[in-house]
């Protein structure tokens, strides 16, 4: 019998400059076939990758952002957002786009996958996880 | 000798901006891409530290705005957005070009 | 290697799969298809056109998992199970029916 794990993916960087919050992406994507207990966690530029109204057709760049709100449907519900990280930049959750996942258990009723949590939280949440992956 | 400065790294994330902001005398411009334009609007730990430069013009790439979903209400006041070509116009215009990489 | 439809020539990867999704035209399906020795059928392109959906709205082409799963939402669960998909689409109906569809290799199929 398997064991699940807690895994919990740190993104901290802009989406575009870098490579950094695509590759994060696809790691959560391909991972999630390994059923473990997966959530996300924005924090530092990290909130930026959720940022509702991206538009990348001035800049030749594919604009992954959509692909945020596929995550419900690779199981993953959680997606922890740090407020001290959107205070510090201007931004509050109204700027974010509407992450949900649907609930096969209840007739897919849609369900909130962004959960505004403080940094202390969020450090708790840390130590409590089996395995961290930072991008 | 005026200077166009250019910064394309968050200024949460790294120095640059701080320290172009340092280097940047009056006359010189400074133009905000990629990363960058996060320091570019309003409300952030780094706004007051942007609006207070004296005698520093401040633009702002549009296409990099856009495709971060920053909508132009969200910039600070006197910054101006200009798209590839206003770049390159703002690179022929000064003397010297300061990319803050 | 390319791929020859109707007089023109498709650019695809090692795999198979079409390089420039923009290129994807219906015949670029019917020629993959008759390379694999099938026939498409309406309930062929009932999965392909969800695939171009789904592509259109999340810009990834989903796991076969997932795919069962929206399928079975949207379609049915006649429809949303690996049987009926896998008699669809014998290679897979991640794999295959993405490459028919131009799409890329499925995100989160090893």
């Amino acid at each position: 019998m398997s064991v699940t794990k807690k895994f919990m993916y740190l993104n901290r960087r802009p989406p575009y400059g870098t490579i950094y919050a695509w590759e994060s992406l696809e790691v959560v994507l391909i991972g999630a076939a390994f059923e473990q207990d997966v959530s996300l966690a924005f924090l530092d530029d990290g909130v930026y990758q959720i940022i509702k109204g991206q538009d990348t057709s001035g800049i030749d760049m594919k604009n992954f952002s959509p692909t945020y709100s596929a995550l419900g449907d690779y199981e993953v519900t959680k997606l922890y957002v740090e407020r001290e990280s959107l205070e510090e930049r201007g931004l509050t959750v109204d700027d974010l786009m509407p992450l949900t996942w649907e609930d096969e258990a209840e007739d897919w009723a849609e369900k909130d996958s962004i959960q505004l949590i403080s940094r202390a939280e969020l450090a708790k949440l840390m130590d409590e996880q089996d395995v961290l992956f930072s991008f | 000798m005026s200077i166009l400065h250019t910064v394309n790294k968050s200024p949460f994330e790294k120095s640059s901006l701080q320290s172009c902001i340092a280097h940047a005398s009056e006359g010189s411009a400074l133009l905000l891409y990629e990363d960058g334009v996060y320091a570019a609007t309003k409300g952030t730990s780094v706004s007051d530290l942007v609006a207070g430069v004296a005698g520093v013009k401040l633009y702002v790439l549009g296409p990099d705005l856009k495709a971060r979903g920053m909508q132009e209400e969200r910039l600070i006041d006197g910054v101006t957005v200009v798209d590839y070509t206003g770049f390159v116009d703002l690179a022929a215009e000064y003397d010297k070009v300061v990319a803050w990489v | 290697m390319p791929i020859e439809v109707n007089g023109k020539s498709f650019e695809t990867d090692e795999e198979g799969y079409l390089v420039n999704l923009a290129e994807w035209e219906p015949g670029i399906a019917e020629v993959m298809a008759k390379q694999d020795e099938l026939e498409l059928n309406d309930e062929h392109w009932e999965i392909i056109n969800f695939l171009r959906e789904y592509y259109d709205e999340y810009q990834i082409a989903p796991a076969v998992r997932v795919l069962t799963k929206a399928v079975g939402k949207k379609l049915g669960k006649d429809k949303g199970n690996s049987k009926y998909l896998y008699s669809l689409f014998p290679y897979g109906p991640g794999k295959q029916a993405c490459r028919f569809a131009g799409l890329p290799k499925p995100t989160g199929c090893i």
